[in-house]
């Protein structure tokens, strides 16, 4: 089943008077349970097309259906409740709640959420995932008495909280040493081949993207190449994947 | 519920920066505190010049009768010789809004103690009813004259602080017996001191008497004595035993008996310079006056369309110009304490508008997470709202203590006032609002994608 599925994605900045176009009709499927890679260098889109398959931004032109919904037409307030549902978001910079506890920073999400917790539900489930990726034993830690990797798993836990089908991860490693990015990516990996969570990551380093089962490679606004990974395919490959 | 979540995260939020918090909430705090104390300070004076200006006799009125004239000569106010005692007690018995009536009448003339000699200001005839519409029952010595004392016209009077003075040498004059006109008084009481009213008029250098020991022993005047300011004068009645007018004038025009038939007239046996009342409060005065002047104007026959041969006078005019002017200056501190509750809400405003943008990624984090524009700008406004009613709580204590303090130090009276505090926690809400709303909609419109990116 075809879980993301663009058709001539375009997206133009207005500079002034000079309009820029920084998508030059975009069409690709992501099927559930693959782990992608978004790479290119600076400039060729990447982020922009990140930012859309996110539903931060809307494109210019073009469809996008996300499990089985047109999102290019909907409103900034239906795009933030979908991007509550459906969507989870890892950074770069981590972006933690400074003073804040690692339990409160994953249970945040669910505040906006449509699904009303109660505040010891919402602590429970915040525990929960906290525990999946290794911390449970830093609940009541701040952002500043955890090292970068844990900071990030944080961030990862937060972003799972919802339990949304699509994980994405925005230069996840680019703040870390190799260790700790190897820990992260292999923990996508398990989210991945276990949850079944689909993930697409932006990045522009070819060891991380060589973890994932399929990289799209970009430039200047249009796919340039979309293929397994060139170092080693993934044998965690989903049957019918390009 | 959606509220209290946000309420706490705000909370959270807030207690991440308390020293920046607590500045924050300073102007607010200061701000209330001051509105607080101006009102309870201000409420504390109002009600302690209502106090006074009753004990002044504000809700004293005065019934004095109409004005004679003859031949197109006018005697002047209170020459005509209307009022009765029983009209006193009329007054008592049917207006409901009248707490207390005390007929009265006037003489002056020497008092003589010993070797030393006075003439009083005023030596009052009256009865105990007067110590209570003047507010002046409780005496410095001595006991007031009773009922009694006035139904059997006994020679006994209470003395002012002057006479005190003058005649006693600041003596105790409890028991010892003055002269007036020749009559002995025995002192029974001592009135304390009032000093001077409003128009400079010593209200202590009196004597108060049984009003009918002073009118038929010292003046005896009855009610032929047309004209007041000749009585004493001319009717020169100065026996120590004669307690009934001596000499039996006609007061009528010698009536027919069919006139008499026509005409039953109530036998009038004397008549009363003034008679004064006490209002149950200064706001049924209006109301008094009314039930007095319908009540006088039934028992004195008066036909409607007549004019009144009476005059009821109060001093509303002078509450009413007290009242103003606290009521003027508690204003206008109030005046001054909002505007530092505007300026403490500006502060809250800068502020907030330094977090807007300090917390930038913040807001982009939250909004790719799955807050919408409005959940943004409640987070904020609930912040804004949390820093202003603590601030507004914290107020309310320093404001109170403020005024406690006052009262401790300074002695000056206080009220609490529930509605001062209402307000004020309002108030600090409502500025909350107006301030916090612009930097909360400034955040609820950031660009999630910008905001996330920023730096």
């Amino acid at each position: 089943m075809e879980l993301i599925t663009l058709r001539g994605i375009e997206k133009t900045y207005q500079m002034g008077d000079i309009a820029v176009p920084v998508l030059k009709g975009i069409s690709l499927a992501i099927r559930q349970g693959e782990l992608v890679a978004l790479t290119g260098s600076s400039g060729s889109g990447k982020s922009t097309l990140m930012n859309i398959l996110g539903c931060l931004d809307r494109p210019t032109a073009g469809e996008y259906w996300l499990d089985g919904q047109e999102i290019s037409t909907l409103s900034a307030d239906e795009r933030a409740l979908l991007r509550n549902r459906k969507l989870g978001f890892v950074f770069q910079s981590f972006n933690l709640l400074a003073r804040t506890s690692a339990i409160e920073n994953v249970a945040m999400p669910l505040s906006y959420g449509a699904g009303h917790l109660s505040e010891r539900e919402a602590r429970e489930r915040a525990a929960e995932m906290l525990t999946r990726v290794g911390l449970a034993d830093r609940l009541d830690h701040h952002p500043a008495q955890l090292s970068g990797g844990q900071q990030q798993r944080v961030a990862i836990a937060r972003a799972l909280i919802n339990r949304p089908p699509v994980l994405f991860a925005d230069e996840p490693t680019g703040n870390l040493d190799s260790k700790t990015s190897e820990e992260v990516l292999q923990m996508f990996e398990r989210l991945n081949t276990e949850d079944r969570i689909t993930i697409i990551m932006v990045t522009h380093d070819p060891k991380v993207a060589g973890h994932a089962n399929r990289v799209i490679r970009m430039q200047d606004g249009v796919i340039l190449d979309d293929a397994p990974p060139t170092a080693g395919a993934n044998p965690n490959t989903p049957a019918g994947a390009p | 519920m959606m509220l209290y979540t946000t309420a706490r995260t705000a909370f959270r939020t807030l207690r991440r920066n308390p020293m920046r918090a607590m500045l924050t909430t300073l102007g607010i705090v200061i701000g209330v505190g001051a509105v607080i104390a101006m009102m309870e300070i201000g409420a504390g004076a109002s009600a302690a010049l209502k106090k006074t200006i009753a004990s002044m006799g504000a809700n004293v009125l005065v019934v004095r009768p109409g004005t004679a004239s003859s031949g197109g000569v006018s005697f002047g106010a209170g020459s005509t010789t209307t009022l009765t005692p029983e009209d006193c007690q009329a007054i008592l018995r049917e207006c409901p809004a009248v707490r207390n009536a005390a007929p009265m009448v006037r003489a002056r003339t020497q008092v003589v103690y010993g070797n030393r000699n006075w003439v009083p200001n005023a030596i009052y005839g009256t009865t105990p009813a007067y110590l209570d519409v003047q507010d002046w029952s409780i005496l410095a010595e001595g006991e007031p004259f009773s009922d009694r004392d006035v139904l059997n016209g006994n020679r006994v009077c209470i003395l002012g602080q002057s006479l005190v003075r003058e005649l006693f040498d600041n003596e105790s004059p409890v028991g010892k017996e003055i002269r007036i006109k020749n009559i002995a008084f025995r002192v029974i009481g001592v009135l304390t001191p009032k000093g001077a009213n409003m128009m400079g008029f010593d209200q202590d250098d009196v004597i108060l008497a049984p009003w009918t020991t002073i009118k038929y022993r010292v003046t005896g005047a009855t009610l032929s004595t047309a004209n007041q300011s000749t009585a004493t004068a001319s009717d020169s009645v100065n026996t120590l035993s004669n307690l009934y007018p001596a000499v039996k004038r006609g007061l009528y025009p010698e009536q027919s008996s069919v006139q008499q038939a026509d005409n039953p007239m109530p036998v009038r046996f004397a008549n009363i310079d003034q008679i004064m009342l006490a209002a149950n409060s200064s706001a049924e005065i209006p109301l008094a006056v009314e039930q007095i002047t319908g009540v006088l104007r039934e028992r004195h026959r008066i036909r409607a369309g007549e004019p009144d041969d009476f005059n009821v006078r109060d001093m509303a005019e002078l509450t009413r110009t007290l009242s103003t002017t606290t009521k003027l200056m508690t204003n206008l501190l109030l005046a001054v304490a909002m505007i530092s509750l505007v300026v403490g809400g500006v502060g809250i405003m800068n502020i907030m508008l330094v977090s807007v943008t300090e917390r930038t990624r913040e807001i982009g984090l939250r909004m790719a997470v799955g807050a919408r524009g409005k959940d943004i700008l409640r987070q904020f406004l609930v912040e804004a709202v949390v820093l202003c009613l603590t601030g507004g709580a914290m107020g309310i204590v320093i404001g109170h203590g403020g005024s406690l303090l006052v009262q401790a130090l300074l002695k000056w009276p206080v009220e609490t006032s529930p509605a001062a505090i209402a307000t004020a926690v309002l108030v600090s809400a409502g500025v909350g609002i107006i301030f916090g709303f612009y930097p909360a909609w400034k955040a609820s419109r950031l660009d999630p994608i910008e905001a996330l990116r920023y730096e």
